[in-house]
C-alpha cells in the first residue's frame, strides 16, 4: 500500500540543486554528493537562481546566503511563494553564525543551517537527514 | 561682554590676562571670591548672574546623570543643594557622567561597525568560505585512499589556489582592522573632537577672516583634531566658513549688528545672500566685539544635531532624541519660512528667556529621482525684555516636566516641578 503511494511521488530520487558562487566549494560538495548517490546540478549566480531551480524541481536545494546578484534570503522568500516549492527542502550555507541572519532566514522558510567552515560529515548527514525528513512528510500525507 | 567693553579692557581692569579671562568665559577656569566679586562690579552686575551659566551647566548634567540610572534616584530634586554643599564633588560626578556617555557611544561605533560594516562582513564570508573549501578537499583528500589521478590533480591544485586566498584574504583583513583601529584611537569621537576644537577657538578664527591662514593649515595645526574624520568634518566646516565670511566681510558684519541688533533678514537685505548664510555668520562673529552671546544650532531631517554652539540658558541633551518642540524642528516642517520664537526651556532655577531664528533649506541638488535633502539651523540670543509672551519648551522628555504637553514620548522622571 505504501509503495504505490510512493511511486507516482518518486520517493528515492535523488536530485539536488547547489547554489554557490565558490567554484572550489561546488566541486568539493559535487563530488562529495554524486559519490553518495545524488544527482546534483550546480549553478553560481544569485539573480537567475529562483528560475534554475523552478526548472530544475530537485528534491533538495543547498543555497549560499552571500551570493552575486541575488542575497540568499531573497531566493528562499521566491521558492517559499511557489506553490509547488514550500515543501522542498532548502539547506543555507552561511559564513556569518550570528542570531540575528539565522532568525531572518527561519522566517523566510529555510529548513537547516550550515555555518562555514563546515566538515563534509556534516553536509552528508544534513542532506541525508533532509532528505529523509522530507519523504517521511510526503509518505504520511 | 556686556557694555560694549572689550575683553582686554575688563581683563586689564581686574588684573588678569585676556587669555584666562577668556577661558573662564568659557566655563574652563572656576571662578570665584574675589576676582569674581571686581569683574561683576566693573561690569555693574550681581556676582550671581556671572555663574548662572556654568551653575545650569552643572545642574542639568547632574540631572541627567541621575536620570540615566535604571531607577532614577530619589533625591533627583535636591541636585541643587548637592551641588551646592558638594560643588567639586559635583562637578567630578559631572565629569565621569560625560566621560561615561562619549564612551557609551564609542562602544555602540565599535559594535555597529562590527556588525554592520559591509567592508568586514564581505571580507569574512569570503575568508571563511576559502576555509570551507579548503576544509572539503582536504576533507575529500583523507576520506577517498583510492582517487584517481585526475581527481587528486584537480584537489591537489584547488587547495593550493585556495590556501594562497586565504592568505591574501586575512592580509587584507588584518590590515582593514589596524586602519580601523588607528582611526577609532584618539580621545574620543570625531564630533567631540570637532566641538572641542570649535569651542576652545570661540567659535571665531581671526586668521581664516584675514587670509593669513588657509583651512588647510588651521586644520594641520589643531591639537584637538586627531582622527582622520574629525579633520574632515571640520574642513567642511571651516570651508562653508570662508565662503561666508568672504560674503560678509568681518567689519561690515559686525556694523550690520551694531546698526540693527541680531536679525537676520535685515542683515540679508544688506548683504543679499541666503538666510542660512546669515545664520551661520552671526554664530562664527566673536562675542567680544559681538557684545553679547549668539547660540547656534543645526540639525537634519532626522533631527540629529548636526552642530551647537551653546548659549546660556539652552541645553540640548547629551545623548538620545531633543524635545520635539524646538523652533528649529518647526523650521523643518515649513522649509523656506523664516521663524521667529521667543521661548523659555524648562531648565531648573533662573530660567532665561531666548529668541531664536530658524530656518530650514534645501541642502544639495533634488532631481524627480533625487529627494532634497533639508537642513535647518536656529540661531539663539538673548530676548529682549519688551517682546512678546515666551512659548515652553524643554531639553529633552525624560528631564522635562511640562504638564499636558502633547509632544511627550515618555514620562518625565522628575517628581516635582521647577
Amino acid at each position: 500500500m505504501w509503495e504505490q503511494f510512493r511511486e507516482g511521488l518518486s520517493p528515492m530520487s535523488r536530485h539536488v540543486v547547489l547554489v554557490e558562487d565558490e567554484p572550489n566549494i561546488t566541486e568539493a560538495i559535487r563530488f562529495l554528493l554524486t559519490r553518495d548517490g545524488w544527482e546534483v546540478d550546480t549553478h553560481a549566480d544569485g539573480a537567475s537562481a529562483t528560475a534554475v531551480i523552478q526548472s530544475a524541481q530537485p528534491d533538495l536545494v543547498i543555497l549560499d546566503l552571500m551570493l552575486p546578484g541575488k542575497d540568499g534570503l531573497e531566493i528562499v522568500r521566491e521558492l517559499r511563494d511557489c506553490e509547488t516549492m514550500q515543501a522542498l527542502p532548502i539547506l543555507m550555507l552561511t559564513a556569518r553564525g550570528q542570531m540575528k541572519d539565522r532568525e531572518r532566514a527561519e522566517k523566510a522558510g529555510v529548513t537547516r543551517f550550515m555555518t562555514k567552515p563546515f566538515s563534509n560529515r556534516e553536509v552528508l548527514t544534513a542532506v541525508r537527514d533532509l532528505h529523509a525528513q522530507a519523504n517521511q512528510i510526503e509518505a504520511n500525507r | 561682554m556686556m557694555l560694549g567693553l572689550r575683553q582686554s579692557d575688563l581683563a586689564q581692569r581686574v588684573s588678569i590676562s585676556p587669555s584666562y579671562l577668556n577661558l573662564i568665559e568659557h566655563n574652563r577656569r572656576k571662578i570665584g571670591g574675589k576676582l569674581l566679586v571686581d569683574i561683576a562690579e566693573v561690569l555693574g552686575v550681581e556676582p550671581s548672574l556671572l555663574t548662572e551659566g556654568a551653575e545650569a551647566t552643572l545642574l542639568s548634567s547632574l540631572r541627567e546623570a541621575g536620570a540615566d540610572q535604571s531607577n532614577p534616584i530619589a533625591e533627583l530634586d535636591r541636585v541643587e543643594e548637592f551641588a551646592g554643599r558638594f560643588p567639586g564633588w559635583a562637578e567630578v560626578l559631572m565629569r565621569n557622567h560625560a566621560r561615561i556617555v562619549t564612551l557609551e557611544r564609542h562602544v555602540q561605533t565599535l559594535s555597529d561597525r562590527v556588525t554592520h560594516d559591509p567592508q568586514l562582513a564581505s571580507s569574512l564570508h569570503e575568508m571563511l568560505s576559502t576555509a570551507a573549501a579548503i576544509r572539503s578537499t582536504a576533507d575529500i583528500l583523507v576520506d577517498n585512499k583510492d582517487l584517481d589521478e585526475s581527481w587528486l590533480d584537480r584537489f591537489h591544485r584547488n587547495l593550493n589556489e585556495d590556501a594562497q586566498r586565504l592568505a591574501e584574504s586575512s592580509r587584507e583583513l588584518v590590515s582593514f582592522l589596524d586602519e580601523n583601529n588607528a582611526q577609532a584611537g584618539g580621545p574620543g569621537l570625531p564630533a567631540d573632537e570637532v566641538d572641542r576644537f570649535l569651542s576652545d577657538n570661540g567659535y571665531h578664527f581671526a586668521t581664516l577672516e584675514t587670509d593669513e591662514e588657509t583651512v588647510l593649515e588651521v586644520i594641520e595645526n589643531a591639537p584637538q583634531l586627531q582622527s582622520q574624520a574629525a579633520r574632515q568634518m571640520a574642513q567642511r566646516l571651516l570651508v562653508q566658513y570662508v565662503n561666508d565670511a568672504r560674503f560678509m566681510p568681518l567689519e561690515e558684519m559686525l556694523a550690520a549688528v551694531a546698526e540693527f541688533g541680531v536679525q537676520p533678514d535685515r542683515i540679508q537685505a544688506r548683504f543679499g545672500g541666503r538666510i542660512q548664510q546669515v545664520l551661520r555668520r552671526l554664530a562664527w562673529l566673536p562675542e567680544d566685539r559681538l557684545g553679547q552671546e549668539v547660540g547656534l544650532l543645526m540639525c537634519d531631517a532626522s533631527g540629529a544635531i548636526l552642530l551647537h554652539k551653546p548659549i546660556g540658558g539652552f541645553s540640548a541633551p547629551k545623548f538620545g532624541a531633543a524635545c520635539p518642540l524646538w523652533p528649529v524642528y518647526q523650521a523643518l516642517g515649513q522649509p523656506h519660512v523664516p521663524l521667529h520664537h521667543v521661548f523659555r526651556q524648562h531648565h531648573g532655577r533662573g530660567d532665561a528667556t531666548l529668541e531664536s531664528f530658524s530656518y530650514a533649506w534645501q541642502a544639495g541638488e533634488a532631481g524627480f529621482e533625487r529627494d532634497p535633502q533639508l537642513r535647518a539651523a536656529m540661531v539663539l540670543v538673548a530676548a529682549p525684555e519688551t517682546t512678546k509672551a515666551p512659548i515652553d519648551l524643554g531639553v529633552t522628555c525624560r528631564l522635562c516636566d511640562a504638564e499636558r504637553c502633547t509632544a511627550r514620548r515618555e514620562p518625565s522622571i522628575l517628581r516635582e516641578g521647577f
